[in-house]
C-alpha cells in the first residue's frame, strides 16, 4: 500500500532552516531557492516544507493538515473530528494540477477547536490533541494527520524540492520560520506520508541520516502514547521533543544532551556534580536517546533548533546574518541567499544550536476558544 | 517524467557541450566559465573540453555548491590551474591528478577525496572528512576544518600525501589514517578542542602547533619525538603556507610543535583475525 518508487539513488538527504528572529515574514522563494542548491542530495523520493505564522486569521485554531489517500476514510474523519471538535473552517489545499508529482493523495485542512467531553476534561488541548491525531493515524485508513499545530503547517510529498513547493505554491505563505527537506530514503519506501517535516502540535522535524535506535524510541513513547504510524524513523524525533519539551517541562538545552549524550569518559572527567546530572539523564532517559548518523532541524513557535548526532555522522552549519538564522547540512545555500553573513560556523557534534523570536510569541499563536 | 529523468535525475538534462561554450569566455590561454546555472556534470564537461583544447588556466564565477569540480580531467599531458570563485560544493577535486585548485571562498565537505596528486589550497574554511582516502598531493586550508580530516589517509613510497591547516580541526582528525602528514598550524587558537584525534590510526604523523592534552588522543595513537627530519618537513609546509596565505613563518616555527604518531600498524588485528 502507498508504496512508491524506492530505487537507491546514492545521495544524502539535504535540510535547511531559516528563521527571522524579529518575526518577520516572509514567502518561501528563499527557501525554495536554497533547496535548489542542494538538489543532489536527494532523489526525488520526497521532499517538503514546514511554514510558521502562515494562518494569522485562525492562530487560535489548531490547523490539521490532512493527508488522504481513501474516500470513505475522508467521511470516518470528518465524522471524528465533528463530534471531537468544533470546526470553525474547512478547505481543500489548494495545489497547482501541472506540478511534476506523481499520484499526489487528497489534502485537506481543518482549522478546529477541541470540544472536550467527560473524562476527557481533564486533559489540556494539547494532550487532548495529540490524542485524537494518533487516533485518526492509527485507526482510520487511508488518512494521516501532517501536521495538527496553530498557525503553522507541513506541506510535503513526493518529488524534488523545486516539485512539491510548485505542487503547493509554496510562494504564496509567508512565514517567520521556514524548514524544509530534501529525501534520499535509505531504508523505508518513499511515499508522500514518509516526506520530511514530521510535525505533531507546532512541532516540526527536517532529519538527514538514520536513525538505528527507531525500534527502542518507538516502544518507549508508545508508553506515553505516541504511536509511529508513518513508516519513517524520523517521526520518533517529532513526539521525543514534544514528550520531553512540552509535556515534561525539560530545558531545550538539557533534551539535546538525552539525544546527544556525552560520552561516557568525557562524563568520568566532569566535576562530581555534572558527572551526576549527566549519569542520571543517561539512565533515566537511555532509551530515547538517539543512535545512529543524524542531523536534525527542530521548530516550534518561537523557536528552531539544530543540532547533531555527538559524533557529527551528518554535517550542519550554521550562519548568521542580522536578525536571521540559518541552519543548513551545506553552506553554498546560505551562501546563495546571503553572500555575505555575520557569522557562520560548525557545531560540534551534540552541540545545539538554538534561535529564539525575540517578539512576544502570543503575536503568533492564540489561546483556543 | 520521461524514464531517464526518474533513472536519473541529475544527469538528465545536462546540455551538450556547444550550448555550455556559451558560457566560456576565452583569452590565450586562459578560460572564465560563469557557473551560474550549471550542474555539476555541465561544469566538469567544459573544464574538460577547455583542458582539451589548450587552455592552462581556467577560473569559475558564480560557484555554488557544485559537486566533484576538478574530477575526470585526469588526461596524462594536461596540467591545469582551475580558480573557483565562490562557494564549491561537496567532493571538490575527487581523483584529483596533477592539477592545481584554488578557491577564493570557503569549501565543503570532501575536498580531495580519493586525491592522486596535484595540490588544492582554500582561501578560507573547508568542511568534514577532508583529504578522505587521500594517496598524493597536497591541500593547504587557510582556516578551519570539520570532523574526520585526513580520514583514511595512505601513503606509498614517494607518494605522501600533505595537509596544512592554518587554524584547528573538529573531531576525529587523522580517523583510520594509514600514511601522509597533518599539520595543524593553530593560527589564532588559544586551545585546540578536538577530541578522539587519530581513532583507528596506524601510519603517518599528525603535527599540531600549541598544546593538546592526553585525554583529547584516541587509544590507539601517543605522542612522539619530534626529530630534525620532522623540523624540516615542517620548515618547508610552513614556509610554503605562509607564501601562499602571507603570514610569518619564524613566527610560527618558533613554537613548539606536538607530534602525534600512531602505537601500532596494525590497532585491530585481535579484533579482526584473533591473532
Amino acid at each position: 500500500m502507498l508504496k512508491y518508487r524506492d530505487e537507491k539513488d546514492i545521495s544524502a538527504c539535504g535540510i535547511f532552516g531559516i528563521m527571522d528572529r524579529k518575526g518577520r515574514r516572509f514567502n518561501g522563494k528563499l527557501v525554495i531557492e536554497a533547496m535548489s542548491q542542494m538538489k543532489v542530495r536527494g532523489n526525488g523520493l520526497g521532499a517538503g516544507f514546514a511554514v510558521y505564522g502562515l494562518y494569522k486569521k485562525f492562530k487560535e485554531y489548531y490547523a490539521f493538515h490532512v493527508m488522504i489517500y481513501d474516500k470513505d476514510g475522508r467521511e470516518k474523519l470528518e465524522k471524528f473530528l465533528s463530534t471531537n471538535f468544533d470546526i470553525v473552517y474547512v478547505d481543500e489545499i489548494p495545489v497547482n494540477d501541472k506540478a511534476k508529482v506523481i499520484d499526489p493523495p487528497k489534502f485537506m485542512r481543518y482549522f478546529v477547536a477541541p470540544r472536550k467531553k467527560g473524562t476527557e476534561k481533564v486533559l489540556n488541548d494539547d494532550d487532548f490533541v495529540v490524542k485524537k491525531v494518533m487516533y485518526i493515524n492509527r485507526a482510520i485508513p487511508g488518512v494521516y494527520v501532517i501536521s495538527s499545530g496553530k498557525n503553522m503547517g507541513v506541506f510535503k510529498g513526493v518529488g524534488f524540492p523545486e516539485d512539491i513547493a510548485d505542487y503547493f505554491m509554496i510562494e504564496e505563505y509567508k512565514g517567520y520560520i521556514w524548514t524544509a527537506h530534501t529525501r534520499f530514503p535509505t531504508n523505508t519506501p518513499g511515499w508522500w506520508g514518509g516526506a520530511h517535516p514530521f510535525s505533531i502540535l507546532d512541532w516540526s522535524v527536517v532529519h538527514n541520516g538514520e536513525i538505528s535506535s527507531y525500534g527502542t524510541n518507538k516502544r518507549y513513547l508508545e508508553m506515553y502514547g505516541y504511536y509511529s504510524t508513518l513508516q519513517t524513523d524520523t517521526e520518533v524525533i517529532t513526539y521525543i521533543f514534544d514528550l520531553l519539551v512540552r509535556r515534561q517541562g525539560l530545558p531545550i538545552e538539557v533534551v539535546s544532551k538525552i539525544l546527544a549524550p556525552p560520552m561516557w569518559e568525557e562524563i568520568d572527567r566532569m566535576p562530581e556534580k555534572e558527572k551526576k546530572f549527566y549519569k542520571a539523564l543517561r539512565m533515566v532517559y537511555s532509551p530515547i536517546l538517539l543512535n545512529g548518523p543524524w542531523a536534525i532541524i527542530v521548530a516550534r513557535h518561537g523557536e528552531m533548533i539544530g543540532l547533531t548526532d555527538r559524533i557529527r555522522l551528518r554535517p550542519l552549519t550554521v550562519a548568521e546574518k542580522k536578525s536571521f538564522l540559518i541552519i543548513s547540512s551545506e553552506e553554498a545555500p546560505i551562501r546563495y541567499l546571503f553572500r555575505d553573513v555575520d557569522r557562520i560556523y560548525t557545531p560540534y557534534g551534540g552541540e545545539l544550536v538554538v534561535g529564539k523570536l525575540e517578539e512576544d510569541i502570543k503575536k503568533f499563536v492564540g489561546e483556543s476558544q | 517524467m520521461s524514464t531517464a529523468e526518474v533513472l536519473n535525475p541529475y544527469i538528465f538534462g545536462v546540455r551538450p557541450i556547444e550550448v555550455l561554450k556559451r558560457q566560456v569566455k576565452v583569452e590565450g590561454e586562459r578560460a572564465t566559465i560563469d557557473a551560474k546555472g550549471l550542474n555539476h556534470k555541465e561544469i566538469n564537461d567544459l573544464i574538460r573540453e577547455c583542458a582539451i583544447s589548450g587552455i592552462k588556466e581556467i577560473v569559475l564565477k558564480n560557484v555554488y555548491g557544485q559537486r566533484f569540480i576538478g574530477t575526470r580531467v585526469s588526461l596524462n599531458e594536461f596540467r591545469l590551474r582551475i580558480l573557483i570563485h565562490g562557494f564549491p560544493g561537496n567532493d571538490l577535486g575527487a581523483f584529483l591528478a596533477k592539477h592545481e585548485i584554488i578557491v577564493y571562498g570557503n569549501a565543503q565537505d570532501g575536498v580531495g577525496n580519493t586525491m592522486d596528486s596535484g595540490r588544492i589550497i582554500i582561501h578560507g574554511r573547508a568542511g568534514d572528512v577532508l583529504g578522505l582516502g587521500m594517496r598524493g598531493g597536497e591541500i593547504f586550508v587557510r582556516d578551519e576544518v570539520g570532523y574526520r580530516a585526513a580520514i583514511h589517509m595512505k601513503g606509498y613510497e614517494d607518494k605522501i600525501p600533505t595537509i596544512v591547516i592554518g587554524k584547528t580541526a573538529q573531531d576525529f582528525l587523522g580517523e583510520y589514517m594509514a600514511g601522509g602528514r597533518v599539520i595543524v598550524l593553530g593560527l589564532g587558537v588559544e586551545k585546540h578542542r578536538m577530541r578522539y584525534i587519530g581513532t583507528g590510526m596506524h601510519g603517518g604523523k599528525i603535527y599540531i602547533r600549541g598544546k593538546v592534552e592526553k585525554h583529547q588522543l584516541a587509544k590507539e595513537v601517543t605522542f612522539g619525538e619530534i626529530t630534525d627530519e620532522d623540523l624540516e618537513i615542517l620548515e618547508k609546509y610552513v614556509t610554503e603556507f605562509c607564501n601562499i596565505f602571507g603570514c610569518e613563518q619564524d613566527e610560527i616555527l618558533g613554537d613548539s610543535f606536538t607530534l602525534i604518531v600512531p602505537k601500532s600498524k596494525r590497532p585491530y588485528g585481535n579484533l579482526y583475525s584473533g591473532d
